[in-house]
């Protein structure tokens, strides 16, 4: 297998490669970049940014529900924290962050030298910084920005200040930056894989991706139409969801999660595939049932299509329709425990250690199986009748999106960077973020299980006194969460700028392309394609 | 500068507060109300059902995690495997979940067929969303009225106010005007809303509906015990979603037909035999 660092290789006086010059100097490199790994980092740096302007919003939350009674934010500002934390979360932080995971490691695992459209995937990053500031502008807009909830449900949506137009054109590009950067992924995968690298040979990584970026593709449209629809609904007289002129309100509900349930899984999916690319690692074992991995993240994919409706158990669907969507909804725990039982035989006579990476995703495994099994219960409609917009359903998406898909990015963060800088980082440092980020992780969702089933419904500022105590614990949790993510910070810039060095293989005995090149990672890479056996 | 301070005073004394109260509160509650209605016994005991599965099956799982992590531990010089499948394992791991849930589904589809029914039902009342409150009518009976957040609550809730929630009785979960019902007769009501979509929980008769302009739902419940229960509203409505309670004092047939009689024709006597009625 070539391993040649092709820097070196061509970087002798005389020869006639133009593109194989290193980065170019100054800002201009990251403005005009079409180097996926500049990209990669541009996409991750900016999801950790946008991690701590998101945290931010979520310590307010937390601080105003730090006991009963109003004390520091009225609550038109409190829903547009929820609305904005949610928004700039998902759209601002995990979907960039994989696809900077993407950005930097599609290549580099099938063996090709880029991106296969380089300046479609400068474009897609460029768009996000745009997107998300004009998204956050409308804080400063007369109204305020978006306050109805990040599912944007209308009426409520449209009782919206001036900052209404300027969200719903910030959420179009955010669902642009996705579609070009899914093309890209898509057609890099298809096209560019080394010689021997079949479909059924690519890291389980490549492949959550793949089935992500098409997921995407079919998704984000479906979200624009719909918040176009809102648009002409507000400026242009049109009345879909209107119902005084003959419009359905409910109609956005099944629009907005035709496209809400494809996207949680567009969020876990590259979770997956860290995680099944660490857990061998790290037991030194081969991923157990690869084969059945792949199965099993096609069919969460196509199921993910035919259950939106779990969403709206109670708006008042007919029977079938209720039915229909329960049964479904229970389908889509069998692929996924095939996933949790495949990393757990895995491990099963291993040979393990337990460096930072493998201790996120350990805790991934477990966590995100809690949000499973309370996944499984809403999915029981009768009972979901209770749990429905109540905190239990804010603990079980959180379960699944911070220790599962956020861990699942840390993960991935811990087992890279070492790649990306060519320096190990702090391997105790790393070990304290983890326990503190696990502990205070379950201090902050846990108690959000009792306070849903006593009755707390979600997304209000304010709330009885019977639920003051857990309200007490989360909010401790929530801080001491925010505060372990300034040492996750602090551990990734101390990396950046130096430590041991790194040698191209980092862990011991690990599998893939990627750790046949040198640490950090040439800027060019696999110019001439590896072939693989 | 004075709002922070403020609000630090606020919270400093509200951390001393909330530390002393804890045993005093003791709300710690865990679980799913069983409620007075069959419907709500029926949430309960699925909720306990899938609970004790997703118990059962997470011993299994985490157990087998735990024992991988202890067991094949490289510095207990584990040395590794190289299978990668085992075709009998993967078949069970997937059976044996879709027989659960094939199980679940079995009993869950009577109880959702059985909450679809309003046949039969006694009376009807019809219940629309308003930002920020309710309107309950009686259907036939040509009675309806408002209700709202009770204006204890109301006063305390204001962002900055010096009153203590944990003064006030009923903190956010009282009205100025409770919806009353009778005891063991089954009630149709119909849902829908005046402007942005709201929804109608009352955790006790496990009813939780959208209310929604343009349309009108159905449901139905039957209250077993009399009493009061508390709900509120559940789906995002505005600024002041989280100060629409509902409360809803459940009382024998008699009384309740009393009661109506009483708000129907406000004649001082029995205005006032409503309002003794109303007290207790
Ligand atoms: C076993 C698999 C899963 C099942 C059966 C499941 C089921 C459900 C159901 C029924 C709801 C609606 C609850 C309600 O509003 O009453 C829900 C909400 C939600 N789930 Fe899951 N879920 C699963 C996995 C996931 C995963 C993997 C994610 C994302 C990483 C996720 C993210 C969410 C989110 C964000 C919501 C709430 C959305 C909102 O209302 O704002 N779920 N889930
Ligand atoms: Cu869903
Ligand atoms: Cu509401």
């Amino acid at each position: 297998m070539s391993t040649q660092n092709h820097d070196q290789v061509h970087d002798h006086p005389g020869h006639s490669h133009e593109e194989h010059h290193g980065p170019a100097k100054g800002l201009t490199r990251w403005l005009f970049t079409t180097n996926h790994k500049d990209i990669g980092t541009l996409y991750l740096l900016f999801a950790l940014v946008m991690l701590f302007v998101g945290g931010a919003m979520a310590m307010v939350i937390r601080l105003e529900l730090f006991q009963p009674g109003l004390q520091f934010v009225n609550p038109d500002f409190y829903n547009q924290m929820t609305t904005m934390h949610a928004l700039i979360m998902i759209f601002g932080m995990i979907m960039p962050a994989f696809v900077g995971f993407a950005n930097w490691m599609i290549p580099l695992m099938i063996g090709a030298p880029d991106m296969a459209l380089p300046r479609l995937n400068n474009w897609s990053f460029w768009i996000l910084p745009f997107a998300v500031g004009i998204l956050l502008s409308t804080l400063f807009m007369d109204g305020g920005g978006p306050a109805g909830g990040w599912t944007l449900y209308p009426p409520l949506s449209l009782q919206a200040g001036n900052g209404f137009p300027f969200t719903i054109f910030a959420i179009h590009l955010l669902g642009m930056s996705s579609i070009l950067g899914s093309i890209n992924i898509i057609v890099t995968i298809m096209n560019m894989r080394a010689p021997g690298m079949s479909l059924l040979k690519m890291p389980l990584f490549v492949w959550t991706w793949l089935i992500t970026a098409y997921l995407l593709i079919a998704a984000m449209p479906v979200l624009a139409g719909g918040v176009t629809m809102l648009l002409t609904d507000q400026f242009f007289g049109t009345t879909f969801f209107q119902a005084a002129g003959g419009g359905d309100p409910v109609l956005f509900q099944h629009i907005f999660w035709f496209f809400g349930h494809p996207e949680v899984y567009i969020i876990i999916l590259p979770a997956f595939g860290i995680v099944s690319q660490i857990i061998p690692t790290f037991s030194r074992k081969p991923l157990f049932g690869y084969a059945a991995m792949v199965y099993a993240t096609a069919s969460i994919g196509f199921l993910s299509f035919i259950v939106w409706a779990h969403h709206m158990f109670t708006v008042g669907m007919p029977l079938a329709g209720e039915m229909f969507f329960m049964l479904s909804t229970m389908l889509i725990a069998i692929p996924t425990a095939v996933k949790v039982f495949n990393w757990t035989a895995t491990m099963w006579r291993g040979s393990l250690t337990f460096e930072t990476p493998m201790l996120f995703a350990l805790a991934f495994l477990f966590l995100f199986t809690i949000g499973g099994f309370s996944g499984l219960m809403l999915a029981i409609a009768p009972a979901d009748f209770q749990y429905h917009d109540t905190y239990f359903v804010v603990a079980h998406f959180h379960y699944v999106l911070v220790p599962g898909a956020l861990f699942g990015a840390i993960a991935g963060a811990y087992f890279w960077l070492p790649k990306w800088t060519g320096h190990r980082y702090d391997e105790p440092l790393g070990k304290i973020h983890f326990w503190l980020s696990a502990i205070s992780v379950n201090v902050t969702f846990f108690p959000q299980h009792f306070l849903g089933l006593a009755g707390m419904p979600r997304r209000i500022p304010d709330y009885a006194t019977q639920f003051a105590d857990w309200n007490m614990v989360s909010s401790i949790g929530a801080f001491g969460f925010g505060l372990s993510q300034v040492l996750f910070a602090f551990i990734v810039f101390k990396t950046i700028r130096g430590g041991a060095k790194a040698t191209a293989e980092v862990w011991d005995q690990a599998e893939g392309l990627e750790w046949t090149v040198p640490s950090p990672a040439p800027y060019h890479t696999f110019d001439e394609a590896p072939v693989v056996k | 500068m004075h709002r922070v301070a403020t609000n630090a005073r606020h919270l400093l004394t509200g951390l001393a507060l909330g530390v002393l109260a804890f045993p005093a509160q003791a709300a710690w509650t865990l679980n799913m109300t069983q409620g007075v209605t069959s419907t709500a016994q029926e949430a309960y005991d699925l909720h306990m059902l899938v609970f004790w599965i997703c118990t059962i099956v997470g011993i299994g799982v985490f157990g087998s995690m735990i024992y991988a992590i202890v067991v094949f531990r490289k510095s207990k010089g584990a040395v590794p495997a190289t299978f990668s499948h085992n075709t009998n394992a993967e078949i069970i791991w997937t059976v044996i979940p879709t027989l659960i849930l094939f199980y679940l589904g079995y009993v869950t589809a009577p109880a959702l067929i059985r909450i679809d029914d309003t046949r039969n039902s006694e009376m009807t009342l019809k219940i629309t969303g308003y930002q920020w409150k309710w309107q309950y009518e009686y259907v036939g009976q040509d009675y309806s009225f408002f209700s709202t957040l009770a204006a204890s609550s109301n006063a305390a809730r204001q962002l900055g106010s010096d009153i203590a929630p944990a003064s006030v009785e009923n903190y956010l979960r009282d009205v100025d005007k409770p919806l009353v019902v009778p005891v063991g007769v089954k009630i149709r009501y119909l849902l829908t809303a005046n402007d942005v979509l709201h929804a109608w929980w009352v955790p006790a008769f496990s009813v939780k509906r959208d209310a929604i302009p343009g349309y009108v739902n159905e449901g139905w419940f039957k209250v077993d015990k009399a009493g009061v229960y508390r709900g509120q509203c559940a789906e995002l409505c505005g600024k002041d979603h989280g100060f629409m309670p509902i409360v809803v004092r459940a009382v024998p047939r008699a009384e309740f037909d009393a009661w109506l009689a009483a708000q129907k024709s406000p004649s001082p006597a029995v205005a006032v035999a409503s309002a003794a009625v109303a007290a207790n």
